[in-house]
């Protein structure tokens, strides 16, 4: 009987042998996947009770975890948490977990891999593992001076504002109004979150919506830059070429015809470029832009980035676009950035930091540096070119030269700062009939060696139709950010 | 020099390793007491005030058990009796180790810890009386129908009005006043010794009638027989009892033990198509045999939530543990339901990790291994077969239990041997321990010495010792 016995050994092996390749795949392979599964209770419990790392702003923390007494043991807590919140995000227990704090949870967490080591010394030293802290590229000042900005136009304005270091990409300041508390959903009384959470998205003007990156918006006039840019590139136009002015363009096809700003000079006939774009004048432009058509317009802004995602580190980036087929009326509303032209706040600071950086995009990011529980370094976030070339450096030059007259002799003046070069465009994008437009505001500085990029936009009722403009809203707080970055 | 002498010099001659035995017993000690210890330190941070006491008595079991193997069974197997001393002792740690959460979380709650280390007294005593009172396996050969009478009476207790009684969908208990206690588990054992003794008398003309149809000798007709018997009761176990981990388990216990018996592979194929149609028909009739499939198929279904919410937590407390587990105290294994009892590998899974995960799985590897070398070397058709028959119910039991809750195969309510809370279960696996060890004690005590050998070997004088 000793054969069929072998015979059942082999089939005793072949049991035990498929339980221990099951149970590493349950604990090993798969446990990843089971771990971020969002109905685990464990994995959310003992997040929520670890010491989580900070977040930090220029040297300062802007989020950490402080002890208490109850079961959770940590309480996050938030320092000027809305002038930070849509960096930060926030981090509920019910509710899950947004911008940094999602992006970044694993090294907050303390569960990334790169933070194994200090996970096994924390447990052979028999304490609670510790999260890692995440830097952010953002300048404290340029982040208030954008904040303070938004604040001063009272609480019914809607706002965004983003700064940029064009040579890397690094986001200098990010705000939007309106905002939100963290601390209060970050709170350990459930049904005061609960709460919280209610009147937040029952609120009409959508507190918890990152208006920098989350919305897109008609850019306006600011795209008059693309299409300038296009302009140049096409070989067919330089700064001096005699473009079309007067006072309104017939728009082909149909009874319509395209007006100015009033009280603009467009002259009468035919003006240069670069008083075209120092004036914003749509005529010139929407010419242009039917002499370009819609292809060399989309594809310029695709260059710049419009229809991609490039922000990996906050979620919930949304696509800029250019229309994909307009007809020829709709193509000259485009090239002024009306019609179907809509962008990120983000976006149009990637436009003039594109400009800045000799035509090279830099891609955006706002984790500088990732860090070990004992503030070691563990990862260094390095600058990437998300887009070589969306201009030559000679168009880039001869767009920032335009750009320092519309500051100097323009529609920009509202910008300027004392001894210092700023080049820049105003923006006032119209959109139903009825609603107030946009206000928008692009510049970088100083235009001889640039160090912040600025986009501003402003959606504010409350100040009469006649008076919203880029320049008299938005280029102020656009001014304050430079100048916090510049006067350091 | 004799002839015969020098033939028994060159057979292999087992040593007793006795010493062996103790200074394993030892060590699993130290593993039993020493995850008691960790339990305190890991949710109460200070070692337990008791331990001195446990651990005194756990060591008192354990010498128990080793002189009375040493007195009695002197050449059984060395490794058997410490791996059941360390599986229980880090199955009763973990016990405690729940209830410490269930009293934390509800200090009026039951606990169980102290209940299983009563049946774990029980089980040595039970194990003693084994060893002490079956001298020589060979005997029960006699009790074969008796075995197979008791087995059928301890199986139908259950579905007795009075006497039995449902516990969570199961009606495989009763209840004895205020004990509950599955008759199940221990007509397992009196199963195995049933169809031993059976299968020995008519192996031959099970093995040896049949004929040959696509290169398989496939039994004759009249023989199929048992084996419908068999099948009938591990279905009517499914039907009345609700009871699918048993059915599959007597249900593979009677066929592998028929085919060890007959070296014949036809009557696995056999039993195995047979197994499969029934536990076909067995899904298509049960409502709770559908749902167990659907839960193991699409545990993360919300449409199938209700059913495999457990399983769920189970994978979770596994994949939570990881590699090197959360440690004792230190995981929620509450969250999952019985995590004391059925789901109780889940619980180790998250404290002790995938590295105690295998060696739980490698000492129940190791009890199986040792079970079959026994049967291996047993000199007896009888014996081999009663050691076969508990190694490889003993495999099947792991492999049904340990796949159910890490969702290799569909869930089925076995306990998982000596670890789980159940008296029952407990009792009857080290009975199980005390049988093969009293077989090993036979298959390697050296053969016995010849007196005068001569030419005419037709009877021999064996000196008995």
């Amino acid at each position: 009987m000793n054969k069929p016995i072998r015979t059942m050994s082999i089939f005793c092996m072949l049991l035990f042998a498929a339980l221990l390749l099951n149970s590493t795949y349950l604990q090993y392979v798969d446990a990843g996947n089971l771990n971020s599964r969002g109905d685990n209770k464990r994995v959310r419990d003992a997040e929520f009770s670890r010491k989580r790392g900070a977040i930090v702003a220029g040297g300062t923390s802007v989020a950490e975890s402080k002890p208490v007494d109850d079961q959770y043991k940590y309480q996050r807590v938030y320092k000027q948490p809305q002038k930070y919140a849509p960096l930060t995000g926030y981090y509920s227990y019910i509710y899950g977990r947004s911008a940094v704090e999602s992006s970044q949870n694993e090294i907050l967490s303390g569960s990334d891999p790169r933070l194994f080591v200090n996970r096994v010394v924390d447990m052979l030293g028999n304490s609670q593992p510790k999260g890692g802290s995440v830097s952010l590229t953002v300048d404290p000042k340029a982040q208030t001076a954008a904040y303070d900005g938004l604040r001063k136009l009272g609480n019914d304005a809607k706002g965004a504002v983003v700064a940029l270091d064009p040579s890397t990409g690094k986001v200098l300041a990010m705000t939007t109004t309106p905002t939100y508390d963290p601390n209060k959903l970050a709170s350990h009384q459930f049904s005061q979150v609960q709460q919280a959470w209610n009147r937040l998205n029952g609120n009409k003007s959508r507190p918890l919506l990152n208006r920098a990156i989350q919305e897109v918006y008609p850019p306006g006039s600011t795209f008059k830059l693309v299409t300038a840019a296009a302009a140049l590139s096409s070989g067919q136009f330089t700064p001096t070429t005699k473009v079309a002015g007067g006072s309104t363009l017939d728009l082909p096809g149909t009874t319509v015809n395209l007006p100015n700003e009033p009280g603009l000079d467009c002259g009468t006939d035919q003006i240069t470029l670069t008083q075209a774009l120092v004036n914003s004048c749509n005529t010139s432009f929407g010419d242009i832009g039917l002499k370009l058509g819609a292809d060399a317009l989309r594809e310029q802004a695709e260059k710049f980035g419009f229809d991609q995602t490039y922000l990996n580190d906050l979620d919930g980036q949304v696509k800029s676009r250019f229309p994909a087929d307009p007809d020829e009326p709709q193509t000259a509303l485009s090239a002024i950035g009306q019609f179907d032209v809509a962008s990120t706040p983000l976006q149009m600071a990637m436009v003039v930091s594109g400009i800045a950086n000799n035509g090279t995009v830099m891609r955006p990011y706002v984790v500088d540096q990732v860090q070990a529980p004992d503030l070691s370094s563990l990862d260094q976030t390095r600058p990437e070119a998300f887009r070589s070339n969306a201009v030559s450096s000679s168009v880039a030059r001869d767009l920032t030269q335009m750009m320092i007259e519309v500051v100097d002799n323009g529609t920009g003046r509202t910008a300027q700062i004392p001894n210092v070069k700023v080049a820049g465009k105003t923006g006032t994008a119209q959109r139903g009939p009825d609603q107030p437009p946009y206000a928008w505001f692009v510049s970088f500085a100083p235009a001889d060696d640039p160090k912040v990029a600025v986009a501003v936009f402003i959606d504010d009722p409350s100040v009469p139709r006649g008076e919203i403009s880029g320049s008299g809203l938005a280029a102020p707080i656009a001014k304050a950010v430079m100048e916090a970055v510049i006067n350091k | 020099m004799s002839a015969m002498q020098a033939l028994r010099d060159a057979a292999f001659t087992h040593r007793r390793r006795r010493g062996a035995e103790l200074f394993l017993l030892v060590i699993s000690l130290v593993v039993g007491v020493g995850a008691y210890a960790a339990v305190g330190l890991g949710v109460e941070e200070s070692v337990p005030t008791d331990i001195v006491g446990y651990g005194g008595w756990l060591a008192v079991l354990c010498l128990v058990c080793h002189v009375v193997v040493r007195l009695v069974a002197p050449y059984a197997d060395p490794v058997l009796l410490p791996i059941v001393a360390a599986l229980n002792g880090l199955g009763l740690a973990m016990i405690h180790r729940i209830d410490l959460a269930d009293l934390a979380a509800n200090p009026d709650t039951k606990t169980f810890a102290r209940g299983q280390l009563i049946w774990m007294t029980l089980g040595v005593l039970l194990f003693v009386l084994v060893l002490v009172v079956v001298r020589d396996h060979r005997r029960l050969q006699s009790l074969t129908y008796t075995s197979g009478f008791l087995a059928l009476v301890l199986l139908l207790m259950p579905l007795m009005p009075v006497l039995g009684t449902t516990i969570h969908g199961s009606r495989i208990w009763i209840r004895l006043g205020p004990l509950s206690f599955q008759p199940g588990e221990i007509a397992k054992v009196m199963l195995v010794l049933f169809f031993a003794g059976y299968l020995v008398l008519h192996r031959d003309a099970l093995a040896l009638a049949g004929r040959r149809f696509a290169g398989l000798d496939l039994p004759r007709g009249r023989d199929l027989g048992p084996i419908l018997a068999m099948w009938l009761v591990s279905l009517g176990i499914l039907v009345f009892q609700k009871d699918l981990g048993s059915s599959l388990l007597f249900f593979g216990l009677f066929l592998v033990m028929l085919y060890v018996a007959t070296e014949r592979p036809g009557w696995l194929v056999v039993g195995s198509v047979m197994f499969m149609a029934g536990a076909y028909a067995g899904f298509l009739a049960f409502g709770h045999v559908q749902s167990r499939v659907n839960a193991w198929l699409h545990p993360f279904d919300p449409q199938f939530a209700d059913g495999s919410y457990q399983i769920v937590q189970g994978m979770y407390g596994m994949a939570w543990g990881g590699l090197i587990g959360r440690g004792f105290g230190q995981g929620n294994p509450t969250l999952i339901p019985f995590s004391y009892s059925d789901f109780i590998f889940a619980s180790i899974g998250e404290e002790l990790g995938l590295t105690g995960v295998f060696a739980v799985l490698l000492l129940y590897g190791l009890i199986v291994e040792r079970g079959l070398r026994t049967a291996l070397v047993c000199r007896d058709a009888f014996g081999k077969l009663i050691a076969v028959g508990l190694a490889v119910v003993f495999a099947l039991q792991v492999f049904v239990v340990v796949g159910g809750v890490t969702k290799l195969i569909p869930l089925t309510g076995l306990t998982t041997p000596f670890m789980s809370y159940g008296g029952s279960s407990l009792v009857a696996n080290w009975a199980i321990i005390a049988l093969l060890l009293r077989i090993s004690d036979q298959a390697r005590r050296p053969l016995p010495e010849l007196s005068a050998p001569d030419e005419d070997d037709a009877t021999q004088v064996v000196r008995i010792r």
